[in-house]
This record gives C-alpha cells, sequence and structure tokens, in this order.
C-alpha cells in the first residue's frame, strides 16, 4: 500500500559531536510529513538544520534518534542508492570527466537500463530542461545557469518519487533565479513528483511553495501554507523571519475570547480589538506584530481609535515602494507606501520631521506571546 | 615584461646554473662517442665504419657501428642487458604495489578519523627526511636478522634459504615510494568534494561502483603523476639498492658503480647516455600530466 506521505520525519534527531568535543544537536525532534506531489520547502537561516534533514531522507546521514519513513517505510540505514528519491545538489556535483550525455545517463545505467531506452529517456530529460544538442560537452563548458539544468535532469531522469533540492538555485544570479524559480514550479506541478525544496531565501519559499516548514536551531517553528506563515506567523521568531514587522511591546488588560485590550507602555496608550490566539491569559506580557505595508499612516486624524501620532525620522525611497521610518513617543516603526503616483522628487510626499498618524488595524496585527 | 631580464645578477646566476646543472650532462654524452677507449680526454669521434673493430693503440679507429661503437657494444654486453632487466622489473613491480598502497592511504587519511591519524600523517615524511643510508642500513639489519631466524627456525637449506635478491630491493623500493605516492595523491584529494560520490550513490551507485566510475577517474591524474615519481625514484636509487640487493638482482646504478672501479670506458657513458633520455622521457611525461591536471583544475 503506498502511503499519503511520501515522505515522513517521525521524532527525528541528529547529533554532531564538533571539533571541540561537545555535543551539538544540529536537528532536534523534527517532525514532517510531507504529502505526495507536494512543493515543500525548508526555510531557515544558516546553520539551522537544513542540510542535515535534507541529507538523512537522501541517506547520507543516518538518525541519532527517530526515524525516516520514505513512502511509508522505515528507513533505517538504507544507503542512498536504495532509496528512491534523488538529489539535486547545491554545488551541482556534476562528474566533470564525463559529458552532459554520460552524466545525465549514469544513474540509468545503475538501473541496468537497455542503451536504446537510455538514449531515449536523457534525450527527453534534457529537451526537458532545455539542453537540446549539449549532450556532447563537458560540465565546465556549460554556464552556471546550465550546470543547474543539467544537475536536475540527471536527478529527474530516474523518475524518483520524490527529489531533493539543496538551495539549488544559490549560485545563480537573481534574474535567473527568478526565472529558474517559476520554471522548477511549472516542472514539478507537470510531472506531480513530490519536491522537498531547502533554501534560505524566505520570497523563493514563498514564491514557490505548497507547504513550508519554518526552522529555527534544528527545530521546526511553524509548518503552513505561505499565506498561514506570512499572514499568521505561530511566533515572533517566524514573524521576523518571513517578511519583516514591527513588535509593540504590550500587556493584555483585558481578554475575552474574541478580543483583547492590550496597554502598550511605550505609546502610553491602549490597543482594542485585538485578535486573541490560544493560550493568551489577562496580564501576559505580549508583543504586537504588524507588517509595515499592514501599518496606515495619514497625514490626518480620521477616526479615534488605535492612532497616534508620529513623526517621520527617515524615508528611503526603493523605487515601487518607499520606507518611511516613524517615531511615536520613542517607539520606532517602519511604514511601507506603494509609490502609486509617478513623482520626481521622492521625497515629496512625507519628509523628515513631518506629523504624521498612525493607524493600527485590529485585523492586521496579532498578539505573539513573549518567550 | 620582466623588468630584471637584462640584470647581469640575473644572467650571471642563469648561466652559473646552467653550467653545472648542464654542461656534466652534456660532457658526459660526447664522450659517449669518445674514440678513446681509457676516455680520460675526448680523441675525437670514431672515424670510420667497417666490418670489424679496427683499433689503434687504445684509439678505436674504425667500427661496424662507426661513431656509435660504444652504443653497439653496450647492447652486446649482456650483464648490462640483465642488470636493465632487473632495474625495470623492480621498478615496475614496485610502482604498481606502492601506487596502490600510497593511493588507499591517502584516501584513508581524507576520509576518516582515528586515533592515530596525526601520527599516520608524520610518518609519511620519515623515511623522505631521513637520510637513505641510514634507510639502507636499517633495512639490511630487519632483512638479515629476519632471515638468519627464519633460515634458523625453519632449518632452511641450500636454494630455499632465504637470502637478498630481486624480492628484498622490490620490497624495500616499495617501502620508500609509498609516502611520495601518498602525498602526491593527497595534494590531488585536497580539494575533492565528496559530493560527487554522494551523487553517484545518490543516482544508484553501490560503494565500488562509485569508486570505479567516479572517485577513481578523478583522481587517476594524481594516481599517475605519484606513480611517475616513484617509478623514476626506483629507477634512480642507488643507496638502498646497494644495502639491500643480492647476487642476480643487480640493477644498473649498482652495475655502473662496479664498472667505475674497474677500467671506465666509454661504454659506461653510452649506458648513462641512454639512461638519461629513458628518465628525461618519464619526467616529461609526469610534467605534461601535471600541467594538464592543474588547466583542469582552474
Ligand atoms: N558532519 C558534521 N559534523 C559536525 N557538525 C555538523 C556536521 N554537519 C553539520 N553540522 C552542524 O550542524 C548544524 C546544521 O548544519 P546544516 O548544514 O544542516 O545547516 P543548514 O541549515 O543547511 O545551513 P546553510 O543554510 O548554511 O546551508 C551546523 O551548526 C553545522 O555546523
Ligand atoms: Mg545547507
Amino acid at each position: 500500500m503506498i502511503s499519503e506521505f511520501a515522505v515522513e520525519m517521525r521524532d527525528v534527531v541528529k547529533r554532531f559531536i564538533t571539533p571541540e568535543g561537545n555535543e551539538m544537536a544540529a536537528v532536534d525532534h523534527v517532525t514532517m510529513k510531507i504529502k505526495n506531489g507536494e512543493f515543500f520547502s525548508m526555510l531557515g537561516s544558516s546553520g539551522c538544520g537544513k542540510t542535515t534533514s535534507l541529507r538523512m531522507i537522501a541517506g547520507f546521514e543516518w538518525p541519532t534518534e527517530g526515524e525516516v519513513f520514505i513512502e511509508g517505510k522505515p528507513m533505517g540505514h538504507t544507503p542512498p542508492f536504495q532509496r528512491k528519491v534523488n538529489t539535486v545538489f547545491q554545488s551541482y556535483a556534476l562528474f566533470q570527466h564525463m559529458t552532459i550525455y554520460q552524466n545525465v545517463a549514469f544513474g540509468l545505467e545503475m538501473e541496468g537500463a537497455k542503451e536504446e531506452e537510455i538514449k531515449k529517456r536523457v534525450g527527453r530529460a534534457l529537451d526537458m530542461v532545455q539542453l537540446t544538442g549539449m549532450d556532447r560537452r563537458k560540465p565546465k563548458q556549460l554556464s552556471g545557469g546550465q550546470q543547474q539544468r543539467v544537475a536536475l535532469a540527471r536527478a529527474l531522469v530516474k523518475t524518483p518519487d520524490v527529489l531533493l533540492l539543496d538551495e539549488p538555485l544559490g549560485a545563480l544570479d537573481l534574474k535567473l533565479r527568478k526565472e529558474m524559480q517559476l520554471e522548477l514550479k511549472a516542472l514539478q506541478q507537470q510531472l506531480g513528483i513530490t519536491f522537498i525544496y531547502v533554501t534560505h531565501d524566505q520570497e523563493e519559499a514563498l514564491t514557490m511553495s505548497d507547504r513550508i516548514a519554518v526552522m529555527s536551531k534544528g527545530k521546526v517553528q511553524q509548518m503552513g501554507s505561505p499565506v498561514e506563515v506570512y499572514e499568521r506567523p505561530a511566533n515572533k521568531f517566524v514573524a521576523d523571519f518571513i517578511g519583516e514587522s514591527n513588535f509593540l511591546e504590550g500587556k493584555i488588560r483585558t481578554i475575552s475570547k474574541d478580543e483583547a485590550t492590550v496597554f502598550i507602555p511605550g505609546l502610553n496608550a491602549e490597543l482594542t480589538g485585538m485578535p486573541v490566539s490560544d493560550g493568551l491569559v489577562k496580564g501576559e506580557e505580549v508583543y504586537v506584530s504588524i507588517r509595515p505595508e499592514k501599518v496606515r499612516i495619514t497625514e490626518k486624524n480620521a477616526i479615534n481609535q488605535n492612532i497616534f501620532h508620529a513623526k517621520v525620522t527617515n524615508t528611503v525611497y526603493i523605487g515601487a515602494d518607499t520606507h518611511i521610518y516613524v517615531e511615536a513617543h520613542g517607539v520606532k516603526l517602519k511604514v511601507l507606501e506603494q509609490n502609486r503616483i509617478s513623482r520626481l522628487d521622492p521625497k515629496s510626499f512625507y519628509s523628515v520631521g513631518q506629523e504624521v498618524w498612525l493607524m493600527l488595524m485590529p485585523e492586521n496585527t496579532l498578539l505573539l506571546k513573549k518567550d | 615584461m620582466n623588468p630584471f631580464r637584462r640584470s647581469p645578477f640575473v644572467i650571471a646566476a642563469a648561466i652559473f646554473v646552467y653550467t653545472f646543472l648542464y654542461a656534466p650532462i652534456i660532457i658526459l654524452i660526447l664522450y659517449s662517442f669518445n674514440a678513446s677507449r681509457t676516455n680520460v680526454t675526448f680523441e675525437g669521434f670514431i672515424p670510420a665504419f667497417s666490418d670489424r673493430i679496427e683499433m689503434d693503440g687504445s684509439l678505436v679507429k674504425a667500427s661496424p657501428c662507426g661513431p656509435f661503437h660504444w652504443y653497439c657494444d653496450l647492447a652486446n654486453n649482456d650483464d648490462v642487458a640483465e642488470a636493465a632487466g632487473n632495474t625495470l622489473t623492480i621498478a615496475f613491480t614496485a610502482t604498481i604495489i606502492a601506487t596502490i598502497i600510497g593511493t588507499m592511504a591517502a584516501l584513508a587519511l581524507q576520509r576518516y578519523n582515528f586515533k592515530m591519524k596525526p601520527f599516520s600523517q608524520l610518518s609519511l615524511y620519515i623515511p623522505i627526511v631521513i637520510p637513505e643510508i641510514v634507510m639502507g642500513i636499517g633495512i639490511l639489519t630487519l632483512f638479515s636478522q629476519f632471515f638468519g631466524w627464519a633460515n634458523e627456525a625453519f632449518s632452511l637449506q641450500g636454494d630455499a634459504r632465504l637470502s637478498l635478491g630481486i624480492v628484498t630491493v622490490t620490497v624495500s623500493h616499495i617501502a620508500f615510494m609509498v609516502p611520495f605516492v601518498t602525498l602526491v595523491v593527497q595534494a590531488r584529494l585536497q580539494g575533492f568534494d565528496k559530493s560527487f560520490e554522494e551523487a553517484a550513490m545518490d543516482l544508484g551507485a553501490n560503494e565500488w561502483t562509485t569508486f570505479r566510475r567516479v572517485t577513481f577517474p578523478m583522481i587517476l591524474p594524481g594516481v599517475l603523476s605519484g606513480a611517475l615519481l616513484a617509478f623514476t625514484l626506483s629507477l634512480d636509487d642507488f643507496v638502498i639498492t646497494f644495502f639491500t640487493n643480492g647476487p642476480g638482482s643487480t640493477t644498473l646504478p649498482i652495475y655502473v658503480y662496479g664498472l667505475l672501479r674497474r677500467i671506465i670506458t666509454p661504454q659506461v657513458n653510452a649506458l648513462s647516455t641512454v639512461w638519461i633520455l629513458v628518465v628525461f622521457t618519464a619526467v616529461l611525461l609526469l610534467q605534461i600530466l601535471q600541467s594538464r591536471d592543474s588547466k583542469q583544475h582552474s
């Protein structure tokens, strides 16, 4: 019976002995269930254990504790060459002494496929990644982007159930990376293969993924769709790591089932109608989190709830948007305004020292536990 | 352009180096065509071809090979043929075995961590830095002790008695070649990324196939450089061979040394010339391999 999950990591721990002789958990009690056909990303900053997790799925490392399942079968110490997953390496790891054809054919040869079939499938794989006619070249004779495609073709030609990708676009320039992101996503949808994608680029993860696991220090902080992790971050780390956020320190004054009132000492004011999440209690210290683009900034005071007087301290014009840094009673916030009107003087709208009003709409804010 | 190109110091240094490096070799080659049998001074080339050798005192007047008289003389010398055969047999056998051992050692030192690793690494340099003569005496002492004990213990008689010969020379050569091969292969492995091997395994190759199809072809230039270096060292070796050879295992350096103690005819020069050509070709090959290797790396 084929499992509902392509890959499952059940309470996996991986400990390394550091060169200093200490033990450290690179992966710390991680549980992930990755569905068939899903584009799943592991997102986190450097050293959070993404690569280690991926390597345990591929079979290059074995878990210290816990178990990795592929298609519902526990993997134990199964070597990489007996797992029906394939990897696209960050460094591509193309065999330099072989031609592109030989590189792509390698995996099929290992399966014992017939010469003719190999020829057909390699041709198809190279067509798929738009490298038709490059088969006689050596990897060194290709550009970075082309090498990346060879690495992809080499893994995909084996028609794996699961494709593991470790920052496959890390070495490409921004424009090519954006193109490849869309291509990869399209390819994944066309082939219906499960992709497990490692990246430290949050925008990349948001663009491509069906689901994202946000990791930090070997632990999964939150797992969810791009919209979920962006709009409903589970904690301050996620809110901070995915996109940007303003955090106001506050204390819950009153709380009901639906909403809370939070006192912000820095502003010496109350925010009312705040959405509540599980486990918050009266008197608890919390962060009020609001994204820069969700702060409303006006020159006139229109309403009288959740609105504060502030002063512009700096503005930065970055093309599509302007970043406006404001200060209200010593509390600093960042506000993002789209530049919807074409103007030559970038500072003509809000200028330094200008008095403004900030609106924090309850539906745009989140209360996050202080931990 | 190099600003020191015409500096008198550079020119003087160049003349000095070339004179002392290459003048002896050129003179050596020149003397291999010497008409004088005693070979003390150069008496001109052998002037004529003839059916048989014609001598005038110690001067060769004519020979079937003309100026190449001493080379023909050399070719008819069975002792030289035997010595050359021994030298090549020893060099080839020792090179193959030392290359296998040295490559395995380099791979092990690169990928595994073990308690004695720093010691193993350091011990590679010991045979290189200790004087060859000390090593030669050491090896000789070891063999004679061991053979004495074994002959006694198993009361071996006659031909069965263990004694110095081609095997002991080969074993000793392997012993001093292994560190050289290991160090050369190690240098090649320095930048070897284990992700190549992981990629091969990921694509379904087991450990042995991975080694055969990916690791070995990638380190092959380094292995070949190590092997060629070892081979030329073996061809050249005098000191260790001197201590470990026995009846019937005379190598070319030992044979030449033996000749020098008797009379020095231009035959020695002819032999040396041929030998220089062989070693020079081997070194040239090594150079070409290495430069191609470094081009691939950059
Ligand atoms: N073989 C190893 N021996 C010891 N420590 C290791 C080993 N491999 C990884 N680590 C440690 O485990 C932690 C997680 O490493 P990992 O490579 O999984 O990070 P990552 O999330 O992929 O980071 P990056 O984005 O920089 O690639 C790091 O602190 C790293 O130093
Ligand atoms: Mg990594």
